[in-house]
C-alpha cells in the first residue's frame, strides 16, 4: 500500500513513465500540452521585424541596460495558439456549472457586452467635460437609484471597486459618524457566520475584532451579541444570507439591539443574489450593504473583469459618504460633486477612495441586466437561485451531512460537510474527484464552522437537467469516498494535471521562470541572446 | 512535568516558571499538512485566551491561543524553516513557543491527558 500524505499526492506521481497511456508529445488527443512560453521561444528569434536599430547616446543615464533582456520571441501565430492552449484547459461559466459557493457565477449575458462596448460607454475618457459624457454620467446615477430602491436604502456611494474595497468604505462611513458625535468606540463585533474579509476590513480600518458564536442551527447568535454591546462597541458586520446559506432571520433584532446600544449595523451584501428583489436590507434596520454588481448583477466574473462594489448608505450614514459621485440637477443635467463642490453639497463626506468615479464598464453591464429583467425578473433570479440551491441540498442530503439541513430552507448556497466518508477520505478527495466529472470544485474548507465544508452555489443560471446531471456525478464521486475507493484518493486522473503537490507548492512556491542551470563552458541561454 | 490541555487544542508544559506550548497531535492531524507558522516574539505580553501564534495548513489558516497569561521567552525558530516538525513531532519538537505563567492557579482550569482525550472522542 502506497503511504500517502494528507493531501493525496504521491511521490511517485511525478515520476512518468509509469503510465502505459503516454503518447509521443505529451498531448491526448484535443488535448494539448503546453510547455510555459519561455520554453517555447527562443530568446534567439524574434517574433517582428524591426529595422536594425542604431542606439545614439542613452537618454537614461546609468539606468540604461547593456545586458540581454531575456524575452523570449515568438511569431504572432505562436504567440496565438500558446494562449489558445492553455485558455482550453481552464474551466469557466461558458463551459458549464460553476458551483463556487458564496461567489455567485452566473451567465453574463451578451446583451450586456453589446452595451458595454458602445463608443459613448467605451471610448471616453474620466477627465473629459462633464458636459460631453453627460449620457455615461445618467447611467450611473439610474444606477444607483435602482440600486437605493432595490435596497430600501438613503444613498449610495458607486466608486468601491470590489466587495472588500466596499466594506472598507462601509466601515470608513461608520468611523466618520462615530467621529462626528465625538465617540470613541473601537470594536466591531464580527459573527462566525461572516465572510472572511470582514474582520480583515474592520482591523485594516483600526478596529478591534471580536467573534460573536453561530447557534448551533447556524446564525448568529442573538443573545450573546446583545450581551457584548457596549459603550465600546462601534457597531456589528453581518453576512445575510450567512457563509452557512441560511438568511439570519433574526436580523431586524440584531440591528435594533446594535442602535439602542449606540452602534451602527454593517451587511455583508455579497450573497444578495438569494434576496435581491424579494428582501429590502433597508427595512432590516442595515447602515451600510455593499453589493457586488459582479455577482449579483451579472457582470463578468471569475477572470472575466474587473469587480464593483457600491454601498448602499442608511440616512445615518448617507451624508458621510465619499465622492465623487454624479448627482442630477433641475434642469435634467449630471454633474460629478467633487472636492471643490462638496463644501457646499456633500460637506461632512469622509473623502475618496478611487481616482475616478467607479468601474463604468460594470455599470452599464449591470444596468443592462436590470432593465432587460426588470423589477419582476430580477424577484424572479432570487427565487430560481434559491429553489435550486434547496434542490441540490435535498437531492444529496443522502448521502453527505447537510450540517444545517435541518435549520429550514437554505437560501442560494447548500452546505455539506465530509462526516462520514471513510478512514482517511476528506473533501478534498470529493474536490478532486469532481474536477474528473468536468467540473469546477465548489468552494471547500469554508466556512470553518462546519467539518470539511463543501460549499456549493449553483446560481439561478443551470436548468434542472444541468442540476441532475451534477448532482449524478456529486453523488457518484461522494459514494466512492464513503466506500473508500483507493483511485479516488489520487484523483484527478483526466485533468491536464494529476493531484498535484499542494503541499510543497505551499512550502517552497516557484513563482516565476529562470533558465535551467547550464553545464559550465556552455553559454547560457540569455548569453547566445545577447547578439 | 505535568502537561495540560486546553480545548482550543493547545498543549502546556510547565516546567518551574516555564511553560512550553504547541498544538497536539489531533489539531495537526484535523489541519493537514502545514505550510507556515508564524511564531511570537520574545518579550511579548500574552493573555489568556489571545492570540499568540498563527499556523497554516493546506486547508486553513488558524490562531493559535495562549494557554495562560505570561510573557514570551522564546519563539520555536526552527518552525520558519520546517514548518513540517508541527507535523510530523506535534507534541515534541514542534513545540511553538515557552513563556513564563503570571498565574499559575489558571492552570487548574485546564484539562489533563485523559480528560482531553475524552474531549477529542466527543467532538
Amino acid at each position: 500500500m502506497t503511504a500517502l500524505n494528507a493531501s493525496g499526492w504521491r511521490p511517485e506521481m511525478n515520476a512518468g513513465g509509469a503510465d502505459d497511456s503516454a503518447t509521443f508529445t505529451g498531448n491526448r488527443a484535443l488535448m494539448l500540452e503546453e510547455p510555459l512560453i519561455f520554453e517555447i521561444g527562443s530568446t534567439e528569434t524574434t517574433g517582428v521585424d524591426f529595422d536594425s536599430v542604431v542606439i545614439g547616446r542613452p537618454q537614461v543615464g546609468n539606468l540604461y541596460r547593456d545586458d540581454p533582456i531575456g524575452l523570449p520571441g515568438l511569431s504572432e501565430g505562436e504567440t496565438v495558439r500558446h494562449y489558445t492552449r492553455l485558455s482550453r484547459q481552464n474551466y469557466a461559466i461558458d463551459l458549464g456549472l460553476f458551483p463556487l459557493g458564496s461567489c455567485t457565477m452566473k451567465h453574463n449575458p451578451r446583451l450586456n457586452e453589446k452595451v458595454a462596448r458602445m463608443p459613448g460607454f467605451a471610448d471616453i475618457h474620466p477627465l473629459q467635460p462633464q458636459e460631453t459624457v453627460q449620457g455615461a454620467l445618467a447611467v450611473i446615477n439610474e444606477l444607483a437609484i435602482w440600486l437605493i430602491k432595490l435596497t430600501g436604502m438613503h444613498g449610495v456611494a458607486m466608486t468601491p471597486k470590489a466587495g472588500a474595497h466596499g466594506e472598507l468604505c462601509g466601515i470608513l462611513c461608520i468611523k466618520a459618524a462615530l467621529e462626528a458625535r465625538g465617540e470613541d468606540r473601537r470594536v466591531l463585533l464580527v459573527p462566525e457566520s461572516a465572510h472572511g474579509t470582514n474582520p480583515a476590513t474592520a482591523a485594516f480600518a483600526g478596529f478591534r475584532v471580536e467573534d460573536i458564536p453561530a447557534t448551533p442551527e447556524g446564525r448568529v447568535d442573538l443573545e450573546a451579541l446583545k450581551a457584548r454591546l457596549g459603550p465600546d462597541v462601534a457597531g456589528v458586520m453581518i453576512t445575510n444570507p450567512n457563509t452557512c446559506g441560511l438568511f439570519e432571520r433574526d436580523m431586524k433584532a440584531i440591528s435594533d439591539a446594535v442602535h439602542a446600544a449606540g452602534g451602527y449595523v454593517y451587511c455583508d451584501g455579497a450573497n444578495f443574489n438569494a434576496i435581491v428583489g424579494k428582501v429590502r436590507p433597508g427595512d432590516l434596520g442595515v447602515d451600510a450593504m455593499h453589493i457586488n454588481l459582479h455577482k449579483t448583477f451579472s457582470t463578468p466574473h471569475g477572470g472575466g473583469g474587473p469587480g464593483s462594489g457600491p454601498v448602499v448608505l442608511s440616512e445615518a450614514l448617507a451624508p458621510f459618504g465619499p465622492i465623487p459621485y454624479a448627482a442630477r440637477y433641475a434642469d435634467g443635467s449630471f454633474k460629478l460633486v467633487e472636492e471643490e463642490s462638496a463644501g457646499a453639497e456633500h460637506p461632512d463626506t469622509f473623502g475618496r477612495m478611487t481616482a475616478f468615479h467607479g468601474q463604468m464598464g460594470m455599470f452599464t453591464r449591470a444596468l443592462t441586466y436590470m432593465l432587460s429583467h426588470g423589477a419582476d425578473g430580477l424577484k424572479q433570479v432570487a427565487e430560481d437561485a434559491v429553489l435550486n440551491a434547496n434542490y441540490i441540498l435535498r437531492s444529496l442530503d443522502d448521502v453527505l451531512e447537510a450540517p444545517f439541513g435541518g435549520s429550514g430552507p437554505c437560501m442560494h448556497e447548500a452546505l455539506f460537510t465530509d462526516n462520514g466518508l471513510a478512514e482517511g477520505f476528506s473533501t478534498l478527495d470529493i474536490a478532486k474527484g469532481i474536477i474528473d466529472e468536468g467540473y469546477h470544485p465548489m468552494t471547500v474548507y469554508f466556512p470553518l464552522v462546519v467539518h470539511g465544508a463543501m460549499l456549493i452555489e449553483p446560481t439561478e443560471t443551470e436548468s434542472k437537467a444541468v442540476l441532475d446531471q451534477f448532482i449524478g456525478a456529486l453523488r457518484s464521486v461522494a459514494l466512492r469516498a464513503k466506500q473508500g475507493d483507493p483511485a479516488l484518493k489520487s484523483a484527478p486522473h483526466f485533468a491536464p494535471r494529476a493531484r498535484l503537490d499542494e503541499t510543497r507548492a505551499a512550502r517552497n512556491p516557484i513563482l516565476s521562470w529562470s533558465e535551467p542551470a547550464v553545464a559550465p563552458g556552455e553559454p547560457s541561454l540569455s548569453e547566445l541572446g545577447g547578439s | 512535568m505535568p502537561r495540560y490541555y486546553t480545548e482550543e487544542h493547545e498543549w502546556i508544559d510547565v516546567d518551574g516558571d516555564v511553560a512550553t506550548v504547541g498544538i497536539t497531535d489531533f489539531a495537526q492531524g484535523q489541519l493537514g499538512d502545514i505550510v507556515f507558522v508564524e511564531v511570537p516574539d520574545t518579550g511579548a505580553e500574552l493573555s489568556q485566551g489571545g492570540d499568540a501564534a498563527v499556523v497554516e495548513s493546506v486547508k486553513a489558516a488558524s490562531d493559535v491561543y495562549a494557554p495562560v497569561d505570561g510573557v514570551v521567552t522564546e519563539g520555536n525558530g526552527q518552525l520558519e524553516e520546517d514548518p513540517a516538525l508541527v507535523n510530523s513531532d506535534p507534541e515534541g519538537e514542534g513545540w511553538f513557543f515557552r513563556m513564563t505563567l503570571s498565574d499559575k492557579s489558571q492552570l487548574d482550569a485546564l484539562m489533563n491527558a485523559t480528560a482531553y482525550k475524552a474531549f477529542c472522542d466527543d467532538l
